[in-house]
């Protein structure tokens, strides 16, 4: 493939997926360890009713007005899913399962009755999103990197993802050591005057933010797979932290590269005609990377 | 037998003792839902000395370390160290918690669970220096674990786990233990090499408080003992205060008579202690 087909056609959508991977795995590592993993998943479910509402108040399906819906509604899943547990006794887990579900069906429900026909905003997208969709046309080849002209008409997911990303590793980097500890021995960490429970609810806002830049571009399938895949995975590969996140980056990093060029390609090897869901793609690889893994892993048990 | 009635002048009163104490704690009351684990509880802990903290299973131990240290939040009481709010003075404190408290799968090895101690001189984000690795090595070293410091702590042994949660006490410098059954499930080598390391500590004028479960080793381990179930029994040095009188009051009967008679050899006071002298 040639730069004036690449460039314009798949460059975008591969950084993109690359940067919801890891922005989606570097919590995940710690929401992992902390038996929380599912905070992800529901996340990803919660932020739906979020932007459906943030786009029938404004009626635009503009970034800033879905980004503060998404994460209204994850802050009221927060809210919701301790009320449940502390009110109503029942383990983190289930409360969880109560809440995302509910409010992934209310979200589904809301885009049904709404008139979302004249936007791209429906079920579909709500699951897949539309990576193959964002394509960067004012580019001509490599040469446009340098073009001012042309990456001013860079799709805005890019930026908006690389400052999730940005937003994501900078909380881990400054936050590593406490986290580690924490996550460890919350008792312990106490003792010394860690706040831990601003640090664990600072983890799930951080997880909040990528999940919710992720939603738009990818949908909520493939960020459930990277907040739990890539972990997964890397932690069969070290008994240590420090290089459990670093395979945890490469194999986001993989799955994303992988699953795109599967989906384009994949099908048109195999003699068909068309190309599948990229979004789908990149969750099944990360699945095929953990199972991996799981058979020949080092630090598997 | 005289009753003295007037206070001796240089005998420090209780607000006095309170203010040297590494460990005072006034009132505390901590709940789990509406019964309270531990009521209106006191405690001076004696500078320089060892106290095992003891009562029945459910008596509220480790509850009240953990209140004690902030981990949980009590519904009522105070806690000061050396006369000031515990908060104030958390470098001055060192925690071992119970072994079964944590995820020994944590991909993590020896030395970085050391490391973990010597936060409070790392802070967010100080870079791990050598010597901040080499005074882990010693807090290993005292422990009788430096051959293992690379590896993942998955690998350790019960007895081993408990050594490297003591050499990460060690790295934090302080001059208040306090240990939550540091011989729980332990070999007798590690039980012998925690002890040794404790009595080191207390000696260094340090002071250990440990909640302990094998009555047995009481008095072979330490100086001062304080029981509880629920509300506070008895305090004191464990030559007056670990009697027969006091461990039926604080087991309420669940000690059984076998028990009570295995003990006798190390008990003080009525029955045992004397019997033992006239024979």
């Amino acid at each position: 493939m040639t730069g004036s087909e690449f460039v314009p056609l798949s460059l975008v959508p591969i950084l993109i997926g690359i940067c919801v991977a890891v922005a989606c795995a570097l919590p995940g590592n710690f929401l992992l360890l902390r038996r929380q993993a599912l905070i992800g998943d529901a996340i990803s479910h919660v932020v739906l009713p979020g932007i459906v509402v943030a786009f029938l108040v404004t009626g635009l399906v503009a970034s800033v007005p879905m980004l503060l819906g998404a994460a209204g509604a994850a802050l009221v899943a927060v809210a919701a899913i301790e009320a449940i547990r502390r009110l109503g006794r029942i383990e983190p887990g289930a409360a969880m399962g109560v809440v995302f579900t509910t409010m992934f069906a209310g979200g589904v429900l809301l885009l049904e009755m709404s008139d979302t026909s004249s936007v791209h905003l429906d079920v579909e997208h709500a699951l897949y999103g539309n990576l193959e969709s964002l394509i960067w046309l004012d580019a001509t080849g490599w040469s446009s990197l340098w073009d001012p002209q042309a990456l001013a008409y860079l799709p805005v997911e890019l930026p908006r993802m690389v400052a999730a990303l940005v937003v994501v590793a900078l909380f881990i980097a400054v936050f590593w050591r406490p986290l580690k500890i924490s996550t460890f021995d919350e008792g312990f960490a106490r003792t010394m005057g860690l706040r831990t429970g601003p640090l664990g609810l600072g983890l799930v806002v951080v997880a909040a933010v990528a999940a919710v830049a992720a939603f738009d571009a990818v949908g909520s399938i493939i960020v459930i797979a990277m907040f739990i895949c890539p972990p997964a995975a890397a932690r069969l590969m070290t008994n240590r932290l420090e290089t459990q996140i670093a395979w945890s980056v490469l194999f986001a990093t993989l799955a994303a590269v992988i699953g795109y060029v599967l989906a384009g390609y994949g099908p048109l090897w195999l003699g068909a005609q068309d190309s599948v869901s990229a979004a789908g793609m990149i969750a099944t690889v990360s699945g095929v990377l953990v199972a991996g893994a799981a058979l020949v892993g080092p630090a598997r048990k | 037998m005289t009753i003295t009635l007037a206070r001796d002048k240089d005998a420090p009163t209780d607000a006095e003792r309170r203010m040297a104490s590494p460990l005072a704690i006034r009132g505390l009351t901590v709940s789990y839902g509406q019964k309270p684990a531990v009521f209106s509880v006191d405690m001076t802990v004696r500078a320089g000395h060892m106290t095992a903290i003891i009562g029945p299973n459910g008596a509220g131990k480790s509850t009240l370390l953990k209140a004690a240290l902030g981990i949980l939040k009590p519904l009522a009481g105070t806690v000061t160290v050396l006369g000031q709010p515990m908060a104030w003075q958390r470098e001055r404190i060192a925690y071992v918690p119970q072994r079964a408290s944590v995820d020994w799968d944590f991909p993590t090895r020896v030395i970085d669970v050391v490391l973990m101690g010597m936060y409070g001189q790392l802070g967010l984000l100080g870079r791990v220096r050598a010597k901040h690795r080499a005074q882990a090595m010693d807090c290993l070293e005292r422990v009788g674990m430096t051959d293992f410091a690379t590896r993942q702590i998955g690998q350790l042994s019960g007895g081993q786990q408990q050594r490297v949660f003591l050499a990460r006490a060690l790295a934090q410098g302080a001059d208040l233990y306090l240990l939550d059954e540091p011989f729980a499930g332990v070999d007798a080598a590690t039980e012998q090499a925690i002890i040794n390391v404790l009595k080191g500590l207390r000696d260094a004028g340090k002071t250990v408080v440990a909640v302990h479960h094998d009555l047995s080793t009481v008095r072979d381990y330490f100086d001062d003992v304080f029981l509880i179930n629920t509300q506070a029994v008895a305090e004191g040095p464990v030559a007056t205060t670990f009697t027969q009188a006091n461990l039926q009051t604080a087991y309420g009967g669940r000690l059984a008579g076998a028990q009570m008679d295995a003990l006798a050899e190390t008990l003080v006071g009525a029955g045992a202690g004397t019997g033992a002298a006239a024979r």
